[in-house]
């Protein structure tokens, strides 16, 4: 945890208002900008970090924005920033959605918004898929066919077969737990092993 | 007051039992705010729905303004968007404070590692959704050439680039806001 300077909570605050005003679309949107501006832009966060945090957000209940907010500001300045930070992603959707209520049907008929809201999904579109290419490779990097097969499994059940995020994240959690309690058995045999041949 | 209060926890519910984010908090709302409580009538609600397609900011938070504003005004909006979160907030808060202090062990830092590839697989899959639904405005099995949105394609494209090209130097906000004004005027020009 930083030491909390007024300037840094305005940029967290900014960050979150700018990145929530302008995320069409499910949770996974708004994480990808988070790791691109967190990760890339501002060099607060490790790119695994960015990693981890998303796999508790999925895990957690409550909207992904909201729980990615809640962990970003507790690790740059703890509970001070968590609030900070969701306040930032909760006030564009509600001054939106304020205003909607009263010019509600000009908003839906209106041919300008309905295109530019179309078009931006292709942009948004560019985005993820340059923070995934990034992460990807990374993965692949690690050359571990384990992960990378992982990484592949994962994505053709979730996009192919629609398996839902949170099954495939508390999978992998089954898998990695499995691996520990496997290394820990390993270990303790080898030590047994070392014991004998003395 | 009684409504109020009602709202308060029917939100709070919302909150603690929409596991999984996005589309999967609708079908609970719907089942608190139109079947429960009868707060809101079913076309109402899938008018709440196309809103929050159309608008940013996660659906829960969308809807929990909405559904507060119809019923409540302001004040309503806000008490109903602190009840949606006050979950998340205790929650994720406590896991925070546990990731933060165990990552380093080396059991926690296997389990994790093992969960990394799975959420890169699971933003690609989100990314290529978006994709299909920006340039055929189907999903993968719906896709023909005969649906294929050009003015779309176009901007993915040299949206993709200069992100690729200039890594640091370009912000996904930019992108975005960049495709929405110069998509918006290529439609207008063109007339398609």
């Amino acid at each position: 945890m930083k030491s909390c300077k007024p300037k840094d909570l305005w940029t967290l605050f900014k960050t979150m208002f700018i990145l929530s005003a302008c995320t069409f679309g499910g949770g996974f949107v708004i994480v990808s900008l988070m790791k691109k501006k967190f990760v890339e832009e501002l060099g607060w966060l490790e790119e695994n970090e960015m990693l981890d945090i998303t796999a508790i957000t999925q895990s957690s209940p409550g909207p992904l924005p909201v729980n990615a907010s809640v962990i970003i500001g507790y690790r740059m300045y703890g509970v001070l920033g968590s609030l900070i930070a969701v306040l930032g992603t909760i006030l564009p959707p509600m001054i939106i959605i304020s205003l909607i209520c009263v010019f509600y049907k000009q908003f839906r008929t209106n041919t300008y918004i309905a295109i530019a809201l179309q078009v931006m999904r292709a942009g948004v579109a560019a985005v993820i898929l340059d923070v995934t290419l990034n992460l990807a490779q990374n993965v692949w990097k690690t050359k571990s066919v384990f992960y990378i097969t992982l990484m592949g499994l994962a994505f053709v059940s979730t996009y192919f077969f629609g398996v839902s995020a949170m099954l495939i994240i508390l999978l992998c959690l089954a898998i990695g737990i499995s691996q520990v309690i496997y290394q820990t058995y390993k270990n303790k045999g080898g030590v047994k092993n070392y014991g004998t041949t003395h | 007051m009684e409504l109020l209060i009602k709202l308060f926890f029917a939100f709070i519910k919302v909150g603690l039992f929409s596991v999984g984010g996005g589309y999967a908090a609708i079908p609970l709302i719907q089942d608190q705010i139109v079947n429960t409580h009868g707060l809101m009538t079913m076309p109402e609600f899938s008018d709440l729905i196309t809103i929050a397609e159309m608008t940013p900011g996660p659906i829960s938070i969308n809807s929990s303004t909405f559904v507060g504003t119809r019923l409540a005004g302001p004040f309503g909006a806000i008490l109903c968007t602190i009840g949606c979160i006050i979950p998340s907030f205790i929650i994720c808060l406590t896991l925070a404070h546990f990731y933060y202090k165990y990552r380093s062990f080396s059991g926690v830092q296997t389990v994790l590692t093992a969960m990394r590839p799975a959420v890169v697989a699971l933003i690609g899959s989100a990314g290529v959704s978006i994709f299909m639904l920006a340039l055929f405005n189907a999903d993968f099995a719906g896709a023909s050439l005969s649906n294929l949105h050009i003015i779309e394609l176009g901007i993915f494209g040299v949206a993709f680039y200069l992100l690729r090209k200039y890594k640091d130097k370009v912000g996904a906000i930019q992108i975005i806001l960049g495709s929405g004004v110069i998509g918006t005027a290529l439609y207008l020009f063109t007339g398609l």
